[in-house]
C-alpha cells in the first residue's frame, strides 16, 4: 500500500500539484489521497505527502491536526458525523445523537465493537433545513428520525457483510 | 422572480446547454466587450455588496486591486460555514454556471491569472460538480486561452478545505489554500494587495452568493438590479430559514423584505401553533441576537435598518427560536461552536471561548452564581475587538446580546 508510484492515484496527484503555484498548496488535496488509500492519515501517508511536496512531515502533520475531516486515528467501516449545532439542536438532533449513540453502544468519538460504526457530533454542516442529518463517510444523510436511522444502520451492516463475503470469495 | 436560485424556475439549468439558452454567458459576452475599468464601473453602480456577511461594496473591492501588478488571483469563498447557512450549497448545487460566469467576469475586471474556489471539505461532490463543468467551458473555450476569442487567459480551479470554519475568513482562507494552517494573517498588507492576496500577489476575495449575482448585473444593466431592494441594499438576497418555523429552506427575496413576510407569509409562522416566537439571530451564530417582537418583525432586511434594531442581516441565515427555548442553553451552543472552531491564534479568542464555554456550564448545571453572570459578560466584552480576525467578536456577541436581552434566562439558573 502506497500513494506514491500507485497508478490509481498518480493522474490526480499530478493534477493537485500543477494547478496550484506552488507544491505546498497541494497538501490539503494530497493528504485526501492519504486518507483514501489507507483509511486514516497515518505516519506511512503523512511522509509519503511529505516527500512529494518536499515538505518535513512536521509539517504535513501539523496541517492534518488542525483540520477535522483528516482523521488521526483509524475509525469504523461507516464513520458517522451528526450535525448537533444550534440549528439542529432545535429540531432534536441532540437527542437524535444522544440516542444513536446507545443504539451502538459507543461512547463520543467512540467505535462500535463490530468495529463498524464510528459515532461523534461536528459542527454546522449547512443543511439545517434538514435536521436531524449527519455525515457518513462524508455522505450526507438527511431528514432523520429513529426509525429512519435503524433502517440505515441495518441497510449498512449488511452492505458491509456482503462486502466482506465477496472478498473472503476471492 | 429568482436571480440566483434559477434551478428552481428552470429544468436542467445545471447542464451548460440550458444555462446558455436562457442567458447564461450573455453577462460575460458582454463584460468582454467593455474594458475592465467599465465593468468594474457597472458592478459599483449597480450597488450589489458582499453577500458573505460584510456588505462590503463589490465593485469598490475589485477597484482596490492595483491595474500595473502583473499577477492578480480571484478566491471564491465556497466554504459556507456559519451556523444556519446553506444558499451557497443550493447556488453551486442547482445553478453551477452562473457562479462560474460570475467569477470569470471579476477575473476579466481585475485581469487575474487564475481563480480558486475555496469550497468547504463537505461540499467534495459539488466540487466535482463544477469540476466537470470547468472542464465543459474549457471545451468549449470559456475557460483557458483566449477565452471566447477575446485574448484574456484564464484558469478556473476548485479547492477543498477539510472543516474549518475559521477557513471562511479570507485571511485565513489564503493561507489554508498556500498549505498553511487555516489561521488569519495581520493586516495589512490586504488581500487586494501586493504582499497580502493569494501566493502575495492581489487578490480579490468574494462570497459565491456575491458573483451569482454578477452575470445578471452585466446582462440587464446595473439600473435593473438597482431597481430591487432599497437605497443602500441593492438586490436580491437568499435568506437561509431554519429552527421553529414551519417551513424551513431558502428564500431569495428582494433586500429589504420585512422578517414578518418572511417567517410568516413564506416560512409558514411558528412551528407549533401554542408556541410563538421569541428570538432570533439573523445572522447565524456570529451576529446579535434580538427578541422577535412586532417592531423587529416589521423591521426590513436591510443592512441599513438591521442597523436601526441592534444587529445585522450580514449572511442572512435566520435561526428562529420559539417561547420554549432558553437563551443561556443558545448562549452555550453558540459558544461551543466557537470554541470549538477558534483557531487558536489569539490569546482572547483561545482562552475565552474555554473559560467562557466551561462558565456556561456551571451555570446551566445549576452551581453558578450570579457572578458568574457578570463574569461572562465581562470576558465577552474583554475579547470583542482584540482579536487578529472577526471571530473574536463574533464569540463574544452571543453571551453579550442573549444577556442583554433576556437577563431572566440567566437568572432562573443562578437562583440560590
Amino acid at each position: 500500500m502506497a500513494i506514491i508510484g500507485n497508478s490509481k492515484y498518480e493522474e490526480r496527484i499530478n493534477h493537485h500539484i500543477a494547478k496550484y503555484e506552488t507544491k505546498r498548496s497541494a497538501v490539503m488535496p494530497l493528504l485526501y489521497i492519504a486518507q483514501e488509500e489507507y483509511g486514516w492519515v497515518n505516519q506511512d501517508g503523512i511522509n509519503e505527502v511529505a516527500q512529494l511536496l518536499n515538505l518535513d512531515p512536521t509539517q504535513v502533520k501539523s496541517i492534518a491536526g488542525f483540520y477535522t475531516m483528516y482523521s488521526e486515528k483509524p475509525k469504523g467501516v461507516y464513520w458517522l458525523q451528526v450535525c448537533t449545532d444550534l440549528p439542529c439542536a432545535l429540531q432534536g438532533a441532540d437527542d437524535f445523537h444522544a440516542w444513536l449513540k446507545e443504539e451502538l453502544g459507543v461512547e463520543e468519538g467512540g467505535t462500535s465493537a463490530d468495529g463498524m460504526f464510528t459515532v461523534e457530533h461536528v459542527m454546522c454542516l449547512a443543511a439545517c433545513d434538514k435536521a436531524p442529518m449527519l455525515q457518513c463517510n462524508f455522505r450526507y444523510v438527511e431528514d432523520l428520525d429513529q426509525n429512519k436511522m435503524r433502517e440505515l444502520l441495518a441497510k449498512w451492516r449488511a452492505e458491509a457483510a456482503a462486502s466482506m463475503n465477496g472478498r473472503s470469495a476471492e | 422572480m429568482h436571480i440566483l436560485l434559477r434551478g428552481r424556475d428552470i429544468d436542467n439549468i445545471k447542464q451548460l446547454a440550458v444555462y446558455e439558452k436562457h442567458d447564461g454567458f450573455a453577462g460575460m459576452k458582454k463584460a468582454l466587450a467593455m474594458t475592465p475599468a467599465e465593468v468594474i464601473d457597472v458592478v459599483k453602480a449597480s450597488g450589489l455588496r458582499g453577500r458573505g456577511g460584510a456588505g462590503f461594496p463589490t465593485g469598490v473591492k475589485w477597484s482596490f486591486i492595483p491595474q500595473h501588478e502583473p499577477v492578480k488571483f480571484v478566491t471564491i469563498n465556497a466554504d459556507e460555514s456559519e451556523t444556519g447557512t446553506f444558499k451557497d450549497r443550493e447556488i453551486m448545487e442547482e445553478n453551477p454556471y452562473q457562479l462560474i460566469e460570475g467569477s470569470l467576469i471579476c477575473a476579466y475586471a481585475i485581469q487575474a491569472k487564475a481563480v480558486y474556489i475555496y469550497l468547504r471539505g463537505e461540499f467534495w461532490d459539488i466540487g466535482d460538480q463544477l469540476d466537470e463543468c470547468i472542464e465543459a467551458l474549457r471545451e468549449k473555450g470559456f475557460v483557458g486561452k483566449n477565452i471566447m476569442g477575446s485574448g484574456y487567459d484564464c484558469e478556473v480551479y476548485t479547492h477543498l478545505g477539510a472543516g474549518a470554519y475559521i477557513c471562511g475568513e479570507e485571511s485565513a482562507l489564503l493561507n489554508s489554500l498556500e498549505g498553511y494552517l487555516g489561521q488569519p494573517r495581520v493586516r495589512p498588507p490586504f488581500p487586494a494587495q501586493k504582499g497580502g492576496g493569494l501566493y502575495k500577489e492581489a487578490t480579490v476575495v468574494n462570497n459565491v452568493e456575491t458573483l451569482a449575482n454578477v452575470p445578471y448585473i452585466m446582462s440587464e444593466g446595473a439600473d435593473a438590479f438597482k431597481a430591487i431592494g432599497t437605497e443602500q441594499s441593492a438586490g436580491n438576497k437568499i435568506y437561509c430559514v431554519s429552527g421553529h418555523v414551519k417551513r424551513s429552506g431558502n428564500y431569495e427575496l428582494p433586500m429589504g423584505t420585512t422578517f414578518r413576510e418572511l417567517l410568516y407569509d413564506h416560512a409558514g409562522g411558528p412551528l407549533y401553533e401554542d408556541r410563538p416566537f421569541k428570538a432570533m439571530l439573523p445572522s447565524g451564530g456570529s451576529g446579535p441576537i434580538v427578541p422577535l417582537t412586532d417592531e423587529v418583525l416589521d423591521t426590513p432586511m436591510s443592512y441599513e435598518d438591521c442597523a436601526n434594531i441592534g444587529t445585522i442581516i450580514g449572511s442572512a441565515s435566520i435561526i428562529v427560536m420559539d417561547e420554549t427555548v432558553d437563551m443561556t442553553w443558545v448562549a452555550s451552543k453558540v459558544t461551543k461552536f466557537f470554541k470549538h472552531e477558534s483557531c487558536g491564534k489569539c490569546t482572547p479568542c483561545r482562552e475565552g471561548t474555554y473559560w467562557l464555554d466551561k462558565v456556561i456550564d456551571r451555570i446551566l448545571d445549576g452551581r453558578g452564581s450570579p457572578d458568574d453572570v457578570k463574569r461572562i459578560a465581562d470576558v465577552a466584552e474583554n475579547m470583542a475587538g482584540t482579536t487578529l480576525c472577526a471571530l473574536g467578536d463574533f464569540a463574544a456577541n452571543p453571551i453579550i446580546h442573549t444577556i442583554r436581552h433576556f437577563p431572566d434566562d440567566f437568572a432562573q439558573h443562578v437562583q440560590s
